[in-house]
């Protein structure tokens, strides 16, 4: 299915009938792939419902793609059947972490990015590839820890693994701010470098500064309304490579639908504003 | 022959090892690379810290809400830690993780206070189960009502993929559980401290819950066994004599609790 270059929300339990009830003007609805392994019940009824109107499409966090072993073939056979029920017109997963020697960590969690690593990750997107039959998008994570040992740019690497592997790559410009920050380096700089054509897919997120550390270490929250220096990241990126399929995520402090859906109108906007440009 | 200074990173899978041993055990940084301890020492690795403790416990206080409200979220939250620790996540589907709280709770020493808490978690337990269970349409009673009753008594009734059942000899679990999973205003009225038993179902998406006294609970324990419905109810007078077997199955066909393979292909139904 073709990508749609218009502005999708994170699908929320608390949100299905409003979602299910939404009109059909462009929106679609991510969803944690994870969360709706289930055999059966109502989470899987939704989701096929909502799926029987809006484009859904599938975000992993449990594939582990950076660690030093294959996915795991039952998680992976759990995605592609997921996959089947609802036709996601995009699957995409983390350069990350989570999984490991049969235990999993919750988050997404780093590494140095070295040719080993590289070549491990390459084969991994490989496998899970051709476990979906598919190609799938990788997103750059949040960074709050600095690597001496990194032997890799960030974009270099995501740019290398997307020629190997074909990959496409999924831009969140939240965690790009969070982690220039947090790693003082120029979001404008990595926003501008970011290979065009392989962008498949934008995440837009709010995030919080830490509760100790104040604003010399944001946290990736996904728990407020999307900053502005984080809209002007969007809006720079959008001008230089055009409309993407743009996610607004919220996974705390979730608000009504409806205040979700005005913030994604200003995604949608802005997704509008440089195609008129260009007109 | 590549050598590597002691400040090198190690090999990726070394690297994941210190790291993921760095998470729980703060103090088992000399067992690190150097590298991965200097890593550990920088302010932001508390983020991944405490993301990952945080993910477990969410996931166990979003599986376990009637113990949650019972001991209150701070008591909660520090005994998920404990059991995060000794019971991590093998899965990153977080739907269903917990699976031995119930059994943790009750060896708990500080919750032996509350002897009904490990019951309570088991029918937390068994609504997630029945939330997430296959889907299976239940047997519809008119048509097991309709048989002949020769043919009626040799029907074999299995309870569908989502029920789970229990008995608790010693409190009245279901009634506290069910108290506290009740939205509204809370039944505060005393409790009558019996024995009871209880099965959860899920039914057209919702997870419903019926109690049972033991007669029931030797009906449905029959019938998981792949007994037909005369053995059913010979197991049912076995332990409550004076039982009317009507009054046994009907509130269990009409919750939906069994399924009867054999009479839905005969009624043309779709096995779901």
């Amino acid at each position: 299915m073709q990508a749609i270059p218009s502005a999708g929300l994170g699908l929320k339990p608390e949100h299905y009938a409003d979602a299910l009830a939404a009109p059909a003007d462009g929106i679609w609805f991510e969803v944690h792939a994870e969360n709706y392994m289930v055999e059966g019940g109502p989470r899987l009824a939704w989701l096929q419902a909502i799926r029987g109107r809006h484009p859904v499409s599938l975000h992993g966090v449990g594939l582990s793609l950076a660690a030093d072993a294959a996915p795991d073939p039952a998680h992976l056979a759990r995605l592609a059947d997921l996959a089947r029920r609802c036709e996601p017109f995009l699957i995409s997963e983390h350069l990350a972490w989570s999984a490991w020697r049969g235990r999993y960590h919750p988050d997404l969690l780093p590494f140095p990015r070295t040719t080993e690593a590289l070549r491990r990750i390459v084969d991994n997107v490989a496998q899970t590839q051709d476990a979906l039959d598919r190609r799938i998008a990788i997103e750059n994570p949040s960074h709050y820890l600095r690597f001496p040992e990194h032997e890799w740019d960030e974009i270099a690497f995501l740019t290398e693994v997307s020629r190997r592997s074909g990959c496409g790559l999924l831009l969140d410009v939240n965690n790009v701010h969070v982690s220039a920050r947090n790693l003082d380096y120029a979001a404008e700089a990595y926003v501008d470098a970011f290979p065009a054509a392989l962008v498949t897919e934008i995440h837009i997120a709010g995030h919080t500064a830490d509760p100790s550390l104040g604003a010399a270490l944001l946290i990736d929250s996904h728990d407020a309304p999307v900053a502005d220096e984080v809209w002007a990241l969007h809006a720079r990126l959008l001008a230089r490579i055009g409309p993407r399929p743009t996610l607004l995520e919220r996974d705390g402090n979730v608000p009504s639908f409806a205040a979700l859906d005005a913030e994604r109108a200003i995604a949608t906007a802005m997704l509008r504003a440089p195609l008129l440009n260009a007109a | 022959m590549i050598v590597h200074s002691h400040d090198s990173l190690p090999a990726l899978a070394s690297f994941q090892d210190d790291f993921a041993r760095a998470l729980f055990d703060p103090d088992g940084l000399d067992q690190c690379a150097p590298a991965v301890a200097a890593l550990v020492r920088q302010p932001g690795f508390a983020v991944y810290r405490n993301t990952v403790m945080k993910g477990g416990i969410d996931a166990l206080q979003a599986n376990y809400p009637c113990v949650a409200r019972i001991v209150g979220e701070d008591w909660f939250r520090s005994v998920a830690a404990l059991y995060v620790r000794a019971h991590p996540p093998r899965q990153p589907t977080l739907v269903d993780y917990g699976d031995r709280l119930a059994p943790f709770l009750g060896s708990f020493e500080p919750a032996r206070e509350l002897p009904y808490l490990a019951g309570v978690a088991q029918l937390d337990r068994f609504w997630t189960e029945a939330h997430v269970a296959r889907d299976e349409a239940p047997v519809d009673p008119r048509v097991l009502a309709a048989l002949p009753p020769q043919q009626m008594l040799d029907a074999r009734l299995r309870p569908v993929a989502s029920a789970r059942w229990a008995w608790f000899d010693e409190c009245p679990v279901f009634t506290i559980w069910q108290r506290n999973r009740a939205t509204g205003p809370f039944d505060d009225s005393e409790i009558d401290w019996h024995a009871e038993g209880a099965l959860l179902v899920r039914v057209e998406g919702v997870v419903r819950w019926l109690a049972l006294d033991g007669g029931m609970l030797a009906f449905v324990a029959a019938c998981a066994d792949g007994g037909t419905v005369a053995d059913a109810v010979a197991a049912t007078l076995e332990v409550a004599p004076q039982a009317d077997p009507c009054r046994v199955l009907c509130p269990l066909l009409e919750i939906g609790a069994f399924a009867c393979p054999a009479l839905a292909q005969q009624h043309g139904e779709e096995p779901r």
